[in-house]
C-alpha cells in the first residue's frame, strides 16, 4: 500500500491538491493512505520552502504548486 | 501595441453590436472588451515568461544562494529581485520563513524576501501594465524592489529575533548553510508544457476578479464624468494617503479585480500616487499571511512588520504623488 502525504496550512490550494489525490486514487483504483499535514513545525521536517507538496512513498514528487488529478495518476503508477 | 485590441473592440461593440460610440453603454461596452482582452493577452504572455525565468531559478536555489553569500549588504539586493521573479503565494509564507532562516539567512533578508515577493508578483506586474502602461508598471516594480530592500533593512537593524516563537529561535540557534539539494535537469522545452499549465492556472485563478474588476471599471468609465473623483480625494489631503494603504490591506484576495477598478478611479481623478498606495496595500500586506506568521512571530512582531511595510508604502505614495 502506498503512502501519500499532502502538506500544506490548509489553504484553497492545498485542498485542491488533496481532492485531486483522493479522486486520482478513486479512478486508478489504488489503495493508499493519505495523510494531510497542516502543522507547521510537522511540515518543516521535509525541509520544504513552498506549499503545497505531494509526498509519495517518502518521496518528494511536487512542490508549490498543484498537482492536477492526470500527473497524480502517474505519479502513482 | 494594443492598436489591433482597439480596433476589434471598436468593431465588436460599434460594428456587431451597433451600439453608438456616443452613448454611456457604448463607451462603457468598448472599455470592458478591450481592457478585457489586454490584460488576459498581457496575464498570459507574463506569467508564461516568470514561469521560464522562474524554472531557473527556483526558491530552494535562492535560498541556498543567500544562505552561503554575504555580499556587503547586496544580498538585500539579491533577495529583494529574487522576491520578483518567484510566484508567491501567502499560504507559503511561513514554510518560506522558516526556510530562510534555517538556512542562517538573516531576519532582516528573510523580511526583505518577504515583503517583495507578494508586493512584486506576475498577476500585479500584468494587470498593472494593461491598466497603467509600462512605465508606471516598471515605477511600481522598482519602488517594490526598494521598498523591500529598505524595509528589510529597518527591520533587520531593530534586533527581533526575541519576538519570534520559540521553537523558530530553536532553528536560528541550530541554522546552517544548506548544503546542495537536487533539482530538475530537464531542459527548458521539456519543461515548458507545464510552465504554460501553470501560466494557465494562474490566469484561470484570477480571471474571474479581473473581470469583474473590469466590469465595474467599464461601468463607472462610461457613465461617470471625467475628474469625478476630483472634488472628493485630492492631492491636498494629507490623510488619504494613510487611508488608501489601510483599506487596502483587508482586500487581498481580489487584488485582480481591485487594480482595473483602481485604473479607472485614477482616469476620473483620484491621485495617481494615492492609487498605487492603495494598491500597495492591497497587493502587499495581506490579513490571511498575517494569521499565517503568527506560528511563526508573536503578534508585537507581525505589528511591527506589517507598520513598517505599511509606512513605506505611505511614503511611496506621497512621492508619487509629488512626482508624478
Amino acid at each position: 500500500m502506498k503512502n501519500i502525504k499532502v502538506l500544506g496550512p490548509g489553504c484553497a490550494k492545498c485542498k485542491t491538491t488533496y481532492n485531486n489525490v483522493i479522486e486520482a486514487l478513486k479512478q486508478t483504483g489504488i489503495e493508499a493512505e493519505v495523510i494531510k499535514i497542516e502543522d507547521i513545525e510537522e511540515m518543516m521536517k521535509y525541509n520544504i520552502l513552498t506549499t503545497p507538496v505531494l509526498i509519495i512513498d517518502g518521496e518528494i514528487k511536487v512542490k508549490g504548486r498543484v498537482a492536477d488529478v492526470n500527473e497524480i495518476k502517474l505519479l502513482l503508477t | 501595441m494594443f492598436n489591433w485590441l482597439q480596433y476589434f473592440a471598436d468593431w465588436l461593440v460599434y460594428s456587431v453590436f451597433g451600439i453608438s460610440s456616443q452613448t454611456h453603454l457604448g463607451e462603457a461596452l468598448n472599455f470592458f472588451v478591450f481592457d478585457t482582452l489586454k490584460i488576459f493577452v498581457l496575464l498570459f504572455l507574463i506569467t508564461t515568461i516568470m514561469g521560464i525565468v522562474n524554472s531557473y531559478f527556483p526558491v530552494d536555489k535562492v535560498r541556498n544562494f543567500l544562505s552561503r553569500n554575504r555580499m556587503y549588504g547586496f544580498e538585500y539586493l539579491f533577495a529583494s529581485s529574487f522576491g520578483v521573479i518567484t510566484p508567491f503565494c501567502s499560504c507559503s509564507s511561513v514554510p518560506l520563513f522558516i526556510g530562510f532562516v534555517k538556512g542562517g539567512i538573516p531576519l532582516g533578508i528573510t523580511f526583505t524576501y518577504l515583503i517583495t515577493a507578494p508586493l512584486v508578483n506576475e498577476v500585479a506586474i500584468a494587470i498593472f501594465a494593461g491598466a497603467f502602461g509600462f512605465k508606471v508598471t516598471a515605477l511600481y516594480i522598482v519602488t517594490g524592489i526598494v521598498l523591500g530592500i529598505i524595509g528589510g533593512f529597518v527591520l533587520g537593524k531593530l534586533k527581533l529575533e526575541k519576538h519570534l516563537s520559540p521553537w523558530v529561535q530553536g532553528i536560528i540557534a541550530n541554522a546552517q548553510t544548506e548544503e546542495e539539494m537536487l533539482y530538475d535537469k530537464q531542459s527548458l522545452l521539456q519543461r515548458f508544457p507545464l510552465i504554460l499549465k501553470e501560466a494557465f492556472n494562474i490566469v484561470k485563478g484570477v480571471s474571474l476578479y479581473i473581470i469583474i474588476g473590469i466590469a465595474i471599471g467599464g461601468a463607472m468609465h462610461g457613465f461617470l464624468p471625467t475628474g469625478f473623483f476630483e472634488q472628493y480625494i485630492n492631492k491636498g489631503q494629507w490623510y488619504a494617503v494613510p487611508l488608501a494603504v489601510v483599506m487596502g490591506v483587508p482586500m487581498y484576495s481580489n487584488a485582480a479585480g481591485v487594480i482595473p477598478v483602481v485604473q479607472v478611479l485614477v482616469v476620473k481623478g483620484i491621485p495617481l500616487g494615492t492609487a498605487i498606495a492603495f494598491m500597495m496595500g492591497v497587493i502587499g500586506l495581506s490579513l490571511p499571511e498575517a494569521m499565517l506568521l503568527k506560528k511563526v512571530m508573536n503578534w508585537k512582531l507581525i505589528a511591527i512588520y506589517f507598520g513598517t511595510t505599511a509606512l513605506f508604502m505611505i511614503l511611496s505614495g506621497y512621492l508619487f504623488n509629488i512626482i508624478l
